[in-house]
């Protein structure tokens, strides 16, 4: 049926029946059916759509596509090479133009010819001229093999998309990659270099080699599915950031993440933060209910989305990489139509924490987004095995992205601010443009019974050097006093007396005050960020 | 002081609280604002920026939503009055309009009730003794039984006298409890049994009454009204008969099939009913009239302003309400009985939001959009919601009354399905297209009415299953369904390039219609999901194919479907209005789209069809398992099942016996480390076995705390 329509879809064009139109219609027919029935018949029983239909749902609806070089690879190679094996074209996406580049999975198994990288590199280009995002559909098996050598070492070959996705992304112009199929070799790039990306669950693979390679090389047998799939990915190895059920779950994220691109691209340079909306809604649950949210008990943890739910417009939040080093919360959302990156604790930081945190402050750094930090920060994780994945440099990232990122930044402490996680998150010391607490806030460089403990081990030990005896009476009676110092000097109105703050809010106007420190925050031209070496 | 009252006499209602909400407080607010009265409204706070606030020029948060502490709570309503300098109380129908204490009270406090003086609300209430007045008035009862004697025999013989079919009721309670329908001599002392057991039950109280059962009973009642100056007139009749649940749906004036005689008679007994108990204000006289026989027999009266006083004022051009003030400032009715115009014939149907295929259950929810018709001097729209509105589970689930006017009976009919099909209403369940089905069924046509109407004509008023139905109804909504595709393509195209336009013409280009394509024509599919039958257990999802053609129409295929492809042209007249063209037959239609948990709703009025769809919103968030975090560390060396310390720590509570069913997700233990208590859960549904660890114990990280096994 679908391709019967597809056939009237070309006809209810009106042709004029000059011979040359003839032919450009003849040959328009062909290349829109792909790469053969056959292939496309495979396609759909994977519930993959073609190219041109992915597109089709990305785009605002109804909004026209500006197609580019429909007909490359026409009577170019002995096989035939329908669009190149490539679709790309200009399309918007909530109101925002964006640059298409969508592999045709079925023709030649979405590999790259030599006209295949042509045709990319020139759409790369033009975005790159025009400032628009990119979003890659990537499905794709790599390079063609045996033409590897018209496709791998020159220039403008198969490296130069890589080289482009970096230069574009340093520009300010969003890469975003949604893989849809395979995305293997050189391919596994495109979404390893992308801002942002998205993998489906079941169809989206990314790997450096196949199982097929990966058996040869090392004799290790495994499913391309645990190799590089979607929940390795998504949750281990980072390399991915959104999780997709099915193909149009990963193309509504696609949209979504456009939609909170804002102040990227070529808008940066105009105007500042005043891409907000004129209209707002309000969160939908009670803000007087952030009164009784955080626990008095600093031991109970509590989901730090139940906050961000009720200082947002609408209780929308878009999270980043949601299943990845998952004790750290990010994500996009308005508050009172402006745009902010949020940032809030879910439990200690782990190394993967820390280097989701570092991404996300980037992210909103390029786009001009502000952020806002909710500290409910223990600590980073210490131990022997944590040490061991280098959290100290993982850590160090996050600091770096948080020092360098010139955006304005707003910290409210609402459970407690220990050690390192309060650098992280950006505590005093890394100048947020206001930073407030609420009554349940406890700063410190520890906690009151871990100082005690280490420092009565160190009075033992001086003490046993002494030769003097230390009662367990004497011991207890040191480490209450360090306890007491500690709570006593941990207490938020022991800080805001010091004017280690900006002042202690009541819950139930963090909203208020999020958007009145954020229209304060405003300049009219941003700054840009510039970071210093990241210990990799 | 002794001045006030003086002038409490004398001077006119200059300012009326009405004590009550939705479309009657509406109602009554619009003849004040005429008579330059002005309105206070009373609300609970289900109903705080409720339109019957919104209308008022004052208004007075009376108590939280329950009725009983709001619109039925009299001291508050006394003081709103008094607070805002009230002269009067309009009790509308329902909630205290036939409390014969408020309307005392009001008198106590110096405010004027509208309404009947309350020794005829209190004599009018009480069954019995209404009887007994009605008797010594000569106003013609149900034959029957109602006396003190209850020895069985001396019963029976009653009801040989009455003659079967016998009614028995309990004296006391009501709600049908302890009623018995006898049809004759050898069922009556079981019967007489079986109901003074119950009665006993139920009430304490075991003495029954004796009726005349009437098998094929009309519903009429009289308006009346009666001025203090013992002046009592009729504005004749309306038929209530088509009922549902004990509840009026569709009620007309004049009855249909009746003889002026008879209507002259029932007129004169509904007055004398009225004089009997010394009445004033509007009242109804209610009489049940046995088809068979043509006799009818008093039932009650209603001491209010009913919910159906429309009608009535259609056919005799009267304002009803305004009436009610006149007479409760003293004046003199204003017309005689003879002056009373009888003009035309009025229908009044009831829209429900309600379930109709679940036993007419209420229904809640939001007016994701509401168009009623537009009124006329002909067609009147009592509502008191707006759309965006929540009709609430706390009252009546009326959202509007469609009052329409003809030359007669069938003028009248015309407009009123007219009007039903034009009646839009989305978000909620409603009783419309059952309406429209009572309204074009031959035995209502024909007049035909009585109150086992909707029991007796079930068959076609419920069922349309046969195949020739089917065929017909399905192939209307894959045409409802085309036609909504293209209409819903148009309308969001509209509001894109309203929302990027942004005066920018070039950008605009983006959202040209027909949407721009190399070589070849956008086109987009789109899934709808169609109820089959109207209980929402079998539904079909229809897969459509939308393909925007050059010359700017849109070409639709249905798949998995033998029908032809439809082009439709589409033309967009203004909000949800459009025209549109298909198959060479053009025509209006509205579209209404909300979206309600992820679902879009499109809503689609086509000729005499609404069909509504359901189209799946693409879910945001992938719901997906486990958020907690899971170190990158390998976990493969453990047995499948196993449960480990995600760190190192205390653990302060072991939430889980050895041998314990868990649930997927279950906490199981808590464990202390880094200042915060982790809750470790189950990784999957089993039974704990293995169980390493006590509270108190310190654990180092991937230490196997327990495993869950499935046997």
């Amino acid at each position: 049926m679908l391709r019967a329509s597809a056939r009237r879809a070309i006809s209810s064009i009106q042709w004029r029946n000059s011979q040359p139109t003839l032919q450009r219609r003849g040959y328009c027919l062909g290349v829109l059916e792909g790469g053969g029935s056959e292939s496309v018949r495979r396609n759909r029983s994977r519930n993959k759509l073609l190219p041109r239909e992915r597109v089709d749902r990305l785009l605002d609806p109804g909004s026209s596509f500006l197609e580019l070089s429909q007909l490359a690879g026409h009577d170019l190679y002995d096989e035939s090479l329908p669009s190149g094996g490539i679709i790309t074209g200009i399309g918007p996406v909530h109101g925002r133009l964006c640059m298409f580049v969508a592999n045709d999975p079925t023709v030649k198994g979405g590999t790259y010819y030599p006209v295949t990288v042509k045709k990319h590199l020139r759409a790369q280009e033009i975005a790159s001229q025009c400032k628009l995002p990119c979003i890659y559909l990537v499905d794709s098996g790599g390079a063609n093999l045996p033409r590897q050598a018209d496709v791998f070492p020159d220039r403008d070959n198969f490296g130069r998309i890589f080289y482009n996705q970096a230069q574009m992304s340093a520009d300010g112009i969003p890469q975003i990659a949604l893989v849809l199929g395979s995305c293997t070799a050189g391919g596994a790039y495109i979404p390893a270099m992308a801002d942002e990306s998205v993998i489906v669950k079941g169809n989206g693979t990314v790997f450096l080699a196949g199982p097929p390679l990966v058996k040869a090389a090392t004799g290790e047998e495994i499913s391309a599915e645990d190799l590089g799939g979607a929940n390795l990915h998504c949750k281990i190895s980072g390399v991915s950031d959104h999780f997709a059920d099915d193909e149009l779950h990963g193309l509504a994220i696609g949209r979504h993440i456009v939609k909170n691109l804002h102040m990227a691209g070529k808008q940066r340079a105009t105007n500042s933060l005043s891409s907000s909306l004129q209209d707002y809604q309000d969160p939908l649950y009670d803000e007087r209910e952030l009164r009784s949210i955080a626990p008095t008990d600093h031991k109970q943890s509590f989901d730090i989305r139940s906050v961000i739910a009720r200082i947002v417009d609408g209780s929308e939040f878009d999270e980043f990489k949601k299943l990845y080093g998952s004790t750290l919360v990010t994500g996009f959302a308005r508050i009172f139509g402006q745009p902010v990156g949020i940032i809030g604790n879910n439990g200690i930081l782990f190394t993967e924490s820390a280097l989701k945190g570092a991404h996300f402050i980037e992210l909103c750094a390029q786009r001009n987004i502000p952020l806002i930090f909710l500290q409910n920060i223990t600590g980073f994780m210490v131990g022997s095995r944590s040490e061991a994945s280098g959290i100290a440099k993982a850590g160090a990232k996050m600091v770096m992205a948080v020092s360098c990122a010139k955006v304005p930044k707003v910290t409210i402490i609402v459970g407690g601010s220990f050690g390192a996680g309060n650098y992280g998150m950006c505590g005093r010391a890394y100048s947020p443009n206001f930073l407030f607490l609420w009554p349940t806030a406890r700063i410190s460089v520890m906690g009151g019974n871990q100082a005690a403990g280490v420092l009565a081990q160190i009075e033992r030990s001086t003490k046993k050097r002494q030769g003097v005896e230390w009662s367990q009476e004497e011991e207890d009676k040191f480490k209450s006093k360090v306890v007491e110092a500690y709570e006593r000097e941990a207490s938020p109105y022991f800080s805001t007396s010091r004017l280690w703050d900006d002042g202690i809010i009541d819950p139930a106007d963090t909203r208020k005050v999020v958007g009145l420190c954020l229209s304060a925050s405003v300049k009219p031209v941003p700054d840009d960020t510039k970071y210093g070496v990241f210990r990799m | 002081s002794p001045d006030k009252t003086e002038g409490n006499r004398t001077r006119s209602i200059e300012k009326i609280l009405i004590a009550n909400r939705g479309e009657i407080a509406c109602r009554i607010m619009r003849t004040s604002k005429r008579l330059g009265i002005r309105t206070v409204a009373v609300y609970s706070d289900a109903d705080e920026g409720g339109l019957h606030v919104k209308s008022a020029d004052e208004a007075v948060r009376i108590g939280p939503p329950p009725a009983r502490s709001s619109y039925l709570n009299a001291s508050a309503i006394i003081q709103a009055a008094h607070r805002t300098g009230a002269q009067a109380i309009h009790p509308g129908y329902g909630f205290m309009s036939e409390s014969a204490e408020f309307a005392q009270l009001c008198e106590a406090e110096g405010l004027t009730f509208i309404g009947p003086p309350a020794s005829a609300i209190r004599d009018m209430g009480d069954k019995s003794a209404s009887k007994r007045i009605m008797e010594a008035a000569g106003v013609p009862l149900v034959p029957g039984y109602h006396g003190n004697e209850q020895d069985i025999d001396f019963l029976k013989l009653e009801a040989e006298k009455i003659g079967y079919p016998i009614l028995i009721k309990p004296t006391h309670g009501g709600g049908g409890k302890g009623m018995r329908i006898v049809h004759g001599p050898q069922e009556f002392v079981e019967s007489i049994l079986g109901a003074q057991r119950e009665a006993s039950a139920s009430f304490g109280i075991s003495t029954i009454l004796l009726e005349k059962y009437i098998t094929q009973p009309r519903h009429i009642e009289v308006q009346v009204f009666g001025d203090k100056h013992g002046n009592v007139l009729h504005l004749y009749e309306r038929d209530c008969s088509v009922q549902r649940r004990h509840q009026k749906i569709i009620e007309e004036a004049p009855a249909p099939n009746v003889l002026n005689e008879f209507r002259s008679h029932l007129g004169e007994a509904a007055v004398s009913a009225a004089k009997a108990v010394a009445y004033h204000n509007a009242g109804t006289v209610e009489f049940i009239v046995d088809t068979l026989s043509g006799q009818f027999y008093f039932m009650e009266m209603n001491t209010r302003l009913q919910v159906e006083h429309p009608v009535t004022e259609m056919i005799v051009g009267q304002d009803l309400v305004e009436w009610q003030i006149r007479v409760a400032n003293g004046e003199p009715l204003p017309l005689t009985q003879s002056e009373v115009p009888l003009s035309g014939h009025a229908f009044e149907a009831r829209i429900y939001a309600e379930n109709v295929p679940k036993g007419f259950l209420p229904a809640a929810g939001v007016l994701h959009y509401y168009h009623p018709v537009p009124g006329s001097p002909t067609v009147r729209v009592e509502t008191g919601v707006e759309e965006g509105d929540t009709v609430s589970m706390h009252y009546d689930p009326m959202i509007a009354k469609l009052v329409v006017w003809g030359e007669n009976r069938d003028a009248a009919l015309v407009k009123l399905k007219d009007c039903l099909l034009k009646f839009q209403v989305a978000g909620l369940p409603t009783n419309i297209s059952f309406l429209q089905k009572l309204a074009n069924h031959w035995a209502f046509e024909s007049g035909q009415v009585e109150t086992h109407f909707i029991e007796h004509f079930k068959n076609d008023l419920f069922v349309d299953s046969t195949d020739a139905i089917a065929e017909e109804t399905s192939n209307a909504a894959k045409l409802g369904a085309s036609l909504a595709a293209a209409c819903v393509c148009r309308q969001e195209q509209l509001a894109l390039k309203d929302n990027f336009h942004g005066g920018d013409c070039l950008h605009s280009l983006w959202y040209a219609h027909p949407p721009f394509r190399v070589h070849h024509s956008a086109r987009r599919t789109m899934e709808l999901e169609w109820d089959v039958d109207s209980n929402g257990i079998d539904s079909k999802l229809l897969n459509l194919v939308v393909t925007y053609q050059s010359n700017g129409n849109y070409l639709i295929e249905i798949g998995d479907s033998d029908s032809p492809a439809l082009e439709v042209r589409v033309a967009h007249l203004g909000h949800h209005d459009f025209r549109v063209d298909a198959d060479g037959l053009s025509l209006d239609v509205s579209l209404a789209l909300y979206s309600k948990d992820h679902v879009r709703h499109i809503h689609i009025w086509h000729g005499n069809n609404h069909h509504h769809f359901r189209q799946t919103i693409m879910h945001k968030q992938s719901t997906d398992d486990a958020t907690d975090h899971k170190p990158s560390f390998e976990m493969a060396s453990h047995p499948k099942g196993s449960v480990v310390a995600p760190m190192a720590g205390l653990v302060v509570k072991v939430l889980v016996n050895d041998g314990q069913a868990v649930e997927d997700g279950q906490p199981v233990l808590v464990l202390e480390a880094m200042k915060m208590e982790h809750v470790v859960k189950a990784p999957c549904a089993g039974y704990v076995r293995d169980l390493r660890v006590a509270a108190g114990q310190q654990v180092l990280d991937t230490t196997v705390l327990l495993s869950i096994k499935n046997d």
